[in-house]
């Protein structure tokens, strides 16, 4: 559990919720009535004290965007739509964690185990690997060969500009 | 019915059994599915970088499909909800124009036109087929439906109820066996954390097992390799980080159709499986 400090005004940047609402997914962060419907069902946070979709969504709302975008328990969320089929408000949580994990990448704190699937599938257009070894295995199993490279990936990272926060 | 079968990047390496059983299951109930080698990444794991990068890099496939005039069956859910969230997002002529121009240095458009399936839901849409060809078999099974299958149920309209699923089982029930009902079936498996945090995510899993164990069940059936890699691959694992043993064979869901529908064990890959299938196999009497 984290410390419980006093927030210090001189920490927040008020405009944190309005760079949110601005990226996709982010849009109904305002919505946010902190009913906890989410929190209450999600099933990360009913294992682990350090994922809570609610108390980030107020951190964001407040705008504690350094904690929010540096400390790693914003990629904590599995992605699993139950609290985004039950949201009264529509608050669309996973897809509003992804625009805010999309704000960290961007300010250079993505979570190294994203940066290194991004990585991967720009140089192979793919997450694994597929070797010879691979492809003798999957012929044994009557399966058909898969082509190894794909290029066209690694050309749409250099037309959208992800390309160097991910190498 | 034709449809462009889309890998993804996990089946084809590491759960080479479901590609298998979905091979064999579909060209059973006569579904012809068509390779093309130019499918990449569907994108979801770039969702979490970028968005703009994310639906460039699934609509790319959407233009592949689409070159080729076949709709899109996929076996992976989270492959699923990639491309289908990709898809709706370029019904905005906005958001479609620009999305396009990222994809014009590969001489690749998507105009929108194409349809992705689940793999268990084309086998949901043959289920009288699947009811008919079918020789019973008598087992218990704790069906998981995992996340993306269903959810957002947005994007799946009414195929679905995302509270209440029952599509795995009706399937289950047309093969003669016995979908049995467990606590908190719909938790997810807890893989989209694993490399962020082990502990959390295999104690998820764990979760899961523990009350597949307490209902009584024969097997577990599932839908995707995310979920088979933390309960099937995993189990050993998770075994010896909680000390404790659960031995419970898990299927994907075309291995268990296979089996209904007289497809030899070794053309399904179970041998593949890791958690051992042959007490299983043998009472069915094989």
């Amino acid at each position: 559990m984290e410390k419980k400090e006093p927030i210090d005004m001189n920490d927040l940047d008020p405009s944190f919720k309005y760079e949110i609402a601005s990226q996709h997914g982010g849009e109904h962060i305002m919505r946010c009535v902190q009913c906890a419907t989410c929190s209450s069902g999600c099933p990360v946070a009913s294992i682990s004290e350090k994922f809570n979709p609610r108390r980030i969504i107020r951190m964001a709302i407040l705008g504690l965007k350094e904690r929010v975008i540096k400390e790693d328990f914003v990629w904590y969320c599995a992605a699993c739509y139950t609290c985004s089929e039950r949201c009264p408000q529509d608050v669309r949580i996973p897809d509003l964690m992804s625009a805010i994990r999309n704000i960290a990448t961007k300010e250079g704190h993505i979570h190294p185990a994203y940066k290194e699937q991004g990585r991967l599938i720009g140089n192979m257009g793919r997450l694994y690997e597929v070797t010879d070894f691979e492809n003798e295995r999957r012929e044994k199993l009557g399966l058909p060969k898969i082509e190894g490279k794909n290029e066209e990936i690694e050309s749409i990272y250099t037309k959208t500009g992800i390309k160097k926060v991910i190498t | 019915m034709k449809y462009a079968l889309f890998l993804g990047c996990t089946v084809p390496v590491r759960t080479m059994g479901y590609e298998m059983s979905t091979r064999a299951v579909m060209n059973k109930l006569g579904i012809d599915l068509v390779d093309i080698k130019e499918f990449g990444c569907c994108g979801f794991p770039l969702e979490s970088i970028d968005h703009d990068t994310y639906l460039s890099v699934a609509a790319r496939n959407l233009a592949i499909a689409e070159e080729n005039r076949l709709p899109i069956m996929t076996m992976c859910s989270a492959c699923n909800g990639s491309l289908l969230k990709a898809h709706m997002a370029m019904n905005d002529e906005k958001v479609k124009a620009h999305i396009n121009e990222n994809l014009s240095p590969l001489g690749r458009h998507y105009n929108g036109g194409i349809s992705v399936k689940h793999a268990a839901r084309v086998l949901y849409e043959n289920i009288e087929t699947i009811r008919e060809m079918a020789t019973p078999i008598h087992l218990k099974i704790a069906a998981h439906y995992g996340c993306h299958y269903i959810k957002p149920s947005e994007i799946y309209e009414d195929f679905e109820d995302p509270e209440v699923p029952y599509t795995i089982e009706e399937i289950v029930m047309a093969l003669g066996a016995e979908p049995v009902q467990y606590e908190n079936k719909k938790q997810c498996c807890g893989g989209a954390i694993l490399g962020i945090d082990e502990a959390v995510s295999l104690e998820m899993t764990k979760e899961k097992l523990h009350h597949v164990r307490e209902a009584g069940a024969d097997a577990m059936v599932l839908v995707c390799p995310f979920c088979d890699i933390m309960y099937d691959v995993n189990q050993r694992r998770i075994e010896s980080h909680f000390n404790d043993t659960y031995g419970i064979p898990v299927l994907f869901l075309p291995q268990l159709v296979g089996l209904a529908l007289g497809i030899p064990p070794d053309e399904l890959g179970l041998r593949l499986n890791r958690v051992p299938v042959r007490k299983l196999l043998k009472s069915l009497g094989d």
